[in-house]
């Protein structure tokens, strides 16, 4: 297969093999019939996600990690899926498994078992819900299709930059650079082959408003799209599809369909000398992707890894050609933005982060869903909408964004304060703290794309060692090598993957170093293995048990 | 712009400084370059003048107002003040050693590479006396395969600098890179894996630029004795990169 795969492809056979060992959904190894993998997002925790995955491993009769001898199913952990609204969540093949119980566990054995194909089960399975529980500037708006390229052909296209800048329109993937500005940079290129990328590689593990945008809101953002290449003269563009969505593809496709037929894509669009189309590029299972110019590798059928920079994609992104990458919602807001004007949307918001921003609350509330704001809004306002009570902390921005503590709440959703791709975690006080870094933390180290040494090395080194802390074995040496181990993944990782893996635990080891140091012993040092465990071997040999065969560790 | 080929270009000279030292640059040209051409040394694995830039083993992290930068992949500037040799950045180096010596296995005293190893020339450098992290010790193979070339993998620190010399000097691309974060790994490119089915060839670019013991020419190990090697005689930021001994070792 990898053979067949290089010589169809006219790629050496070591590049599948790079690419399948890369992305989480791509095997060396045949998977099951049924390929089950759960959701391991700390919301899904949170849903009961580990007494269901026991309860299904021993019904299937697989252990974690594996396929069942006769071939029937695969099971295993996945990154979040982005259904923490409705989990705990999963995909089997591919499609999406939400709101999963006991209950659905049962009936999805037995259709296994019954061999039923998974395009015959029933619907509710794969019922996933856009739970839109606020809608503010961008979700309220509805605009006709086409109208924002008809405003912007209308008003001239210098123009409709020039409202995008008006507007104050920053990235809403969490980054917050201003889209004008990088759509004026590619538009300046002297390269005339140009291209549009829309980033729906929605990964940071508690968002998924993009999924409902994509749901929901796909002409806008098609339309955004369309606009951003006839204004920086692009030809030609991709939405990347991370593949937890996959259920969203053929719809998308339709969608594009439909745009073509209305003249909207393709040539001479709204009747002007301006040629473009889109094409849906399916991720694979990488967080890394949803780093820009990792998602342009990607694109070009290479492992994630994020470049060098400079050159910006904005001058050299896909195959070295200026590229606009901008996240879902940017292009939605974009074009809303060209047919309402700048001073629509820049009336919102605050002076530095203008606007609405949409939100993904899970957690511990009563209504997990999306929830749309004006930018400047306090958590406490937030919280108190969604029904959150007792609430302990937030995790602002997903893992890679802040912990705030319950002492924080008056704090702003803002560019200037709290920054946000749009996750927004809730946590009341029945929570452990620790848990949270935990998942976290391992989140990142699986996530790594192992390009350089201090994320490679120093996430798997963290997870061992926060680990060690959390069994009990740390000492307080053991403490101050975790926060001299975040600071130097921090300092000198390559991309935000690494420079952000460690705001887990150095924003939970600000506000709660007692914790911390409640789990630690008191001793000044301890070893990272289990000295007297390892001599279990050496005993069984000798056929010893006696006092003498022991090692008290650590001159406990 | 592609920095190497607007540094060989020549081009408008500037001026910035390595903790306090006024250095001159061609415009394009890295941090790193610039300070190679001074004489000035920055810690460094995976760069390597002849090839493109990499910026992964990010030995060669400097400060400037206030940031962490990649001297090989970060262009000098008119006026940049860079911190390099500093207690805090040598500190990190530190540990960066430790992370690339407990990540793979590293048996000095066993090796035959011992004295002429840039891994190991760099961490006496900068101070690195032993490994304080937890050792991974990861099961992996020595490929004995091939009749003038072999390839302990246990010493492997994916600096990617074969890679780009079968990719760039070679017109080979005998080497690439698999899997992700720890698990990313070396592999070759012939039918079963192995170098003896490769188009690696001991003349080729990619089997001299090794900077560890991973990639080692055959029955030359110990032409030159120990105590004789390059940082036997010298420390590093004297003797220089490995790459340009490789002849005489």
């Amino acid at each position: 297969m990898l053979e067949l795969l290089a010589e169809k492809l006219h790629i050496p056979r070591t590049q599948v093999i790079s690419v399948v060992e890369f992305y989480t959904f791509l095997h060396t190894r045949p998977q099951g019939e049924y390929e089950i993998l759960i959701s391991d997002s700390i919301t899904d925790q949170m849903l009961g996600k580990q007494q269901l995955m026991d309860y299904l491993a021993g019904k299937l009769q697989v252990e974690v990690g594996t396929t069942r001898k006769d071939g029937l199913v695969s099971l295993d952990n996945t990154s979040c899926t982005g259904m923490c609204d409705q989990g705990p969540a999963g995909l089997v093949n591919g499609q999406v498994l939400t709101s999963l119980d006991t209950g659905k566990v049962d009936v999805l054995v037995d259709l296994m078992t019954r061999r039923v194909p998974v395009t015959e089960w029933p619907a509710d399975f794969f019922q996933v819900r856009d739970n839109i529980h606020r809608s503010g500037l961008l979700l309220n708006d509805s605009i006709g299709k086409g109208e924002a390229l008809q405003s912007a052909f209308a008003r001239g296209l210098d123009e409709t930059l020039q409202e995008l800048e008006n507007a104050g329109l920053r990235g809403r993937g969490g980054a917050g650079f201003k889209t004008a500005m990088k759509w004026r940079f590619a538009k300046q290129e002297q390269e005339p082959e140009r291209y549009v990328v829309c980033n729906a590689d929605e990964g940071e593990p508690g968002t998924f408003k993009d999924r409902v945008l994509l749901n929901s809101y796909a002409h806008e953002m098609f339309e955004g799209m369309t606009l951003c290449a006839a204004i920086i003269g692009a030809g030609k563009g991709f939405l990347y599809l991370r593949g937890e969505y996959q259920y969203l593809y053929e719809q998308l496709q339709q969608v594009l369909q439909q745009r073509r037929q209305s003249g909207l894509l393709g040539a001479n669009i709204g009747g002007q000398d301006f040629n473009f189309d889109i094409e849906i590029h399916l991720g694979a299972g990488a967080y890394i992707c949803g780093e820009e110019s990792a998602l342009i590798e990607s694109l070009e059928g290479r492992r994630g890894i994020p470049r060098n920079r400079s050159p910006y994609p904005v001058s050299q992104g896909y195959l070295g050609k200026p590229t606009v990458v901008n996240n879902v919602e940017t292009f939605v807001a974009a074009a809303k933005i060209a047919v309402h004007g700048g001073d629509w949307f820049a009336a919102r918001g605050t002076s530095q982060s203008r606007g609405s921003k949409i939100l993904s609350i899970s957690g511990d509330c009563r209504q997990p869903g999306i929830y749309e704001y004006d930018f400047g809004v306090s958590i406490a306002e937030i919280l108190g909408d969604c029904g959150a009570d007792d609430v302990f902390g937030v995790q602002i921005g997903g893992p890679s964004g802040t912990f705030i503590g319950n002492a924080e709440l008056e704090r702003r959703l803002a560019f200037e304060d709290l920054a946000t791709g749009g996750s927004f975690i809730i946590f009341d006080n029945s929570r452990n703290v620790l848990d949270i870094v935990q998942n976290f933390t391992d989140f990142f180290a699986h996530e790594s794309c192992g390009f350089c040494t201090p994320c490679r090395v120093g996430t798997a080194l963290l997870k061992k060692q926060f680990d060690k802390i959390r069994q009990g074995h740390g000492s307080a040496g053991d403490l101050v090598e975790l926060e001299k181990l975040s600071r130097l993944i921090k300092n000198t990782s390559h991309c935000g993957l690494g420079q952000t893996a460690v705001n887990p635990i150095l924003t939970t080891l600000e506000r709660y170093p007692e914790l911390y140091q409640s789990q630690l012993k008191d001793i000044s040092f301890e070893p990272g293995f289990d000295l007297d465990g390892s001599l279990e071997t050496a005993r069984k040999l000798a056929r010893r048990n006696d006092p003498a065969a022991h090692l008290a560790q650590g001159g406990e | 712009m592609n920095l190497k080929a607007a540094a060989r270009l020549g081009g408008r000279i500037g001026h910035f400084s390595i903790d306090g030292v006024r250095l001159p640059f061609r415009e394009g040209q890295t941090i790193m370059a610039a300070a190679m051409e001074a004489g000035v040394y920055i810690p460094h694995l995976c760069y390597n003048p002849e090839f493109t830039p990499h910026g992964s083993c990010r030995l060669c992290v400097v400060r400037s107002n206030g940031r962490h930068l990649a001297a090989c992949t970060t262009p000098a500037a008119e006026g940049l003040e860079v911190e390099s040799h500093t207690d805090e950045l040598q500190e990190q180096r530190r540990e960066l050693l430790q992370m690339l010596f407990v990540e793979g296995n590293h048996v000095c005293p066993a090796c035959e590479k011992s004295g002429a190893c840039q891994l190991q020339a760099v961490a006496y450098y900068c101070g690195m006396l032993a490994p304080e992290l937890t050792y991974f010790y990861p099961q992996r193979t020595v490929d004995a395969s091939h009749p003038d070339i072999a390839i302990d993998y246990n010493r492997c620190i994916l600096c990617e600098l074969c890679v780009r010399a079968s990719r760039e000097a070679d017109g080979k691309n005998v080497f690439s890179i698999a899997d992700r974060g720890i698990h990313a790994h070396l592999q070759i490119n012939s039918s079963t894996g192995k170098l003896r089915d490769s188009d690696l060839e001991v003349t080729d670019k990619a089997a001299h630029v090794c900077p560890t013991g991973a990639i080692l020419p055959r029955n030359l190990g110990y032409n030159i004795p120990i105590g004789k090697r390059p940082y036997d005689q010298k420390p590093i930021s004297l003797a220089g990169d490995v790459a340009d001994h490789e002849e005489s070792s």
